[in-house]
C-alpha cells in the first residue's frame, strides 16, 4: 500500500480544482443521510462498515491523519490506480466528495 | 371410595393434565429437524434472524454478534450450529435450534469468512488483521492451529490479507493471499501439525477463492490482472496454472464498486459463469478444460453468479449503481431471462436445498425477497434489519460452503 500513497500524491495536484464544490452544487435536502448511507454500507463493503478496515485501508479519523479534505475528494472521484479503490466520479459529485471527506476527517455526520 | 379419595384423585388428575399442557407449550417445544433452517444476517445490528424455509418465517432474531457489515456463515454437519465470522473478528456459534449465542470469541482484528472441515471438526476463520487463518475446534472455539500470511524470508513480519478461504477433502483448507499473490494448502490432517504448502507468484491481487464441487479444483480471481489462477489439487505437484487469461482483451475496466464474490458461484451444465470484474460479462469456461466458451452480457457488473441446484437457471446480482436488479440467465440458451426488480440494494440471494423458490435480501428496503423460480412470482417479503447474507443449512452437506 505504499506505493499507492506515493500515487495519490502525484494525483492530488493534478485535480485539485476538482475536489472544490462548485457554485450550485450544494446538497440536496436528505442527501446527507444518503451519503452516510453510501458510506456506511458501499464504502464499508471494503472498508469495514464501521470504517476500520478490510481490503481497503482504515478510514477512521486517526487513521487519516495529515490528509486533507481536499485529498480525500480527490480520491474518492478519481480512485487509486492500481489498487481496487475506484473513481466514484461516475456517481458522485465533487461536493458529494467533499462531504464524504468532511465526514471522514470529523469521524461523525457533520 | 370415600370422598377425600376420590377429591384427592380429581386433584391428582387436573394437576397431571396441567403439567401435559405445559409440556406441549412453550416449556417444551415440538421435536424439529435443521434441514430447512436459515440465517439472515442483520448488518446494522450485529444480529441474525434463524429463519426456516418451508414455511418461511422468521423463527427468531439472535443478536450480540458484533459488527457483521461483511458477514459470512458456516453450519455443522447436523445443521444446527451456524459459525458467524464478523468483521471485528468475531466468532460466534449460533445454536439454530435453542435460539442462542452458544459462544463468541474475538480472534483477530479484522476477520471476513471462514469454513468448516471435511471431518466437522474444525472451524479455520480467514483474517485481513492480522492477515492469515486461524483454526479452532468446533465443537468449544479452542484455537487448535495458527497460520500466518507472512511471507516468511527476509520480511517474515509483513502478513498478507487472506481471501478466499475454502475447504478441500481431507481436512485441508485453501486461500488466497492478496498482497503476496500466493495460494496456500493447509493439511490439518493431523490438527496439532498443520503442514502448510506454498504457490507463489499466481497474479496480483487475488481476491475471493473457490473450490469445484468435488473439492478438486481450486480458482483464485485476479484483480489486478485479467484472468484466475487454478490449482488442481489432486496434482498440485504441476502448481498453477493462469485460465481465462486476458479476457479483458486489453479494454480498459469499468470501475469496481463492488468485488464480486466467488463463493457461491456457478458450475452449471459442465460450463462454469464467473462473474468478470470490471465488465458487464458473466464469463463463461468449459470446465472439463477451463477455456473461455462464451460471455453473457448483463445489465452491470456481476457480484454473485449462482446457479440453481438444477443447474438450469443462474441468478445474478449486481455492483452499484445497478444493484436495484437482478437478472436470470437461462442456462441452455446462455440469454438473459428476466430482469427483476428488487429495490435498492440486492446483495444477496440463497436457493432452498432443491431451487424452488429463492431468497433475496434487499438491504435499502429492510425485506428479505421471496421468489418463485419458475414463475418469477414473489410469493412473500420478510422484514430484516439492513439485511445482506442469506445462508442455508443445506450448505452443511456441500463442500466449498
Amino acid at each position: 500500500m505504499g506505493a499507492a500513497c506515493r500515487i495519490v500524491g502525484g494525483f492530488v495536484a493534478l485535480v485539485w480544482c476538482v475536489a472544490a464544490p462548485g457554485p450550485g452544487a450544494a446538497l440536496a435536502p436528505g442527501t446527507p443521510d444518503r451519503l452516510e448511507t453510501l458510506l456506511l454500507h458501499d464504502c464499508g463493503a471494503c472498508h469495514g462498515g464501521s470504517l476500520k478496515g478490510g481490503l481497503g485501508r482504515p478510514l477512521l479519523p486517526a487513521a487519516l491523519t495529515g490528509r486533507t479534505e481536499e485529498t480525500l475528494a480527490t480520491i474518492i472521484l478519481d480512485g487509486i490506480p492500481g489498487t481496487p479503490m475506484p473513481p466514484w466520479r461516475a456517481l458522485l459529485t465533487p461536493a458529494d466528495a467533499a462531504w464524504l471527506a468532511r465526514r471522514l476527517l470529523k469521524g461523525s455526520t457533520p | 371410595m370415600s370422598i377425600r379419595s376420590l377429591l384427592f384423585l380429581v386433584i391428582l388428575l387436573a394437576v397431571a393434565a396441567s403439567g401435559q399442557a405445559a409440556a406441549d407449550g412453550a416449556g417444551c417445544p415440538p421435536l424439529r429437524g435443521t434441514g430447512d433452517l436459515g440465517m439472515v444476517i442483520e448488518r446494522d445490528g450485529g444480529a441474525v434472524l434463524v429463519v426456516e424455509h418451508s414455511g418461511r418465517t422468521i423463527l427468531g432474531r439472535v443478536d450480540g454478534l458484533g459488527d457483521l457489515s461483511h458477514a459470512a456463515a458456516v453450519f455443522s454437519r447436523d445443521g444446527r450450529h451456524a459459525y458467524v465470522f464478523g468483521r471485528d473478528g468475531g466468532l460466534s456459534k449460533v445454536d439454530l435450534l435453542g435460539l442462542r449465542l452458544e459462544k463468541r470469541i474475538v480472534q483477530a482484528g479484522n476477520s471476513i469468512g471462514g469454513a468448516l472441515s471435511s471431518d466437522g471438526r474444525l472451524v479455520a476463520a480467514q483474517n485481513y488483521e492480522p492477515g492469515g487463518v486461524k483454526v479452532f475446534d468446533a465443537e468449544t472455539l479452542a484455537l487448535v492451529a495458527d497460520l500466518p500470511a507472512d511471507p516468511g524470508g527476509p520480511a517474515p513480519g509483513v502478513r498478507s490479507k487472506v481471501v478466499g478461504l475454502a475447504d478441500a477433502p481431507g481436512n485441508r483448507f485453501v486461500y488466497s493471499l492478496f498482497d503476496a499473490g500466493e495460494i496456500r494448502v493447509a493439511d490439518l490432517g493431523d490438527a496439532t501439525h498443520p503442514v502448510v504448502s506454498r504457490f507463489a507468484g499466481i497474479g496480483r491481487q487475488p481476491y475471493d477463492g473457490l473450490i469445484t464441487p468435488d473439492g478438486r479444483y481450486y480458482l483464485a480471481g485476479l484483480f489486478g490482472e485479467d484472468g484466475l489462477a487454478l490449482l488442481d489439487l489432486w496434482h498440485p505437484e504441476a502448481g498453477v496454472r493462469r485460465i481465462l487469461d486476458g479476457y479483458g482483451r486489453g479494454e480498459q475496466p469499468l470501475p469496481v464498486y463492488k468485488m464480486p464474490h466467488l463463493r457461491g458461484w456457478a458450475l452449471a451444465s459442465g460450463r462454469a459463469w464467473l462473474p468478470a470484474i470490471g465488465r458487464h460479462e458473466v464469463l463463461v469456461a468449459e470446465a472439463a478444460g477451463w477455456t473461455e466458451v462464451a460471455r453473457v452480457p448483463v445489465l452491470g457488473q456481476p457480484v454473485f453468479v449462482i446457479a440453481r441446484p438444477d443447474g438450469r437457471q443462474l441468478w445474478v446480482t449486481f455492483a452499484l449503481p445497478e444493484n436495484d436488479r437482478i437478472q436470470v440467465i437461462d442456462v441452455p440458451t446462455g440469454a438473459v431471462v428476466r430482469t427483476i426488480a428488487t429495490g435498492p440494494a440486492a446483495l444477496h440471494l440463497e436457493f432452498t436445498p432443491r431451487g424452488d423458490e429463492v431468497w433475496v435480501s434487499v438491504r435499502d428496503r429492510n425485506l428479505v425477497q421471496i421468489y418463485d423460480t419458475a414463475s418469477f412470482a414473489l410469493k412473500a417479503e420478510l422484514p430484516a434489519s439492513s439485511p445482506s447474507g442469506i445462508f442455508f443449512t443445506a450448505r452443511a452437506g456441500r463442500i466449498g460452503f
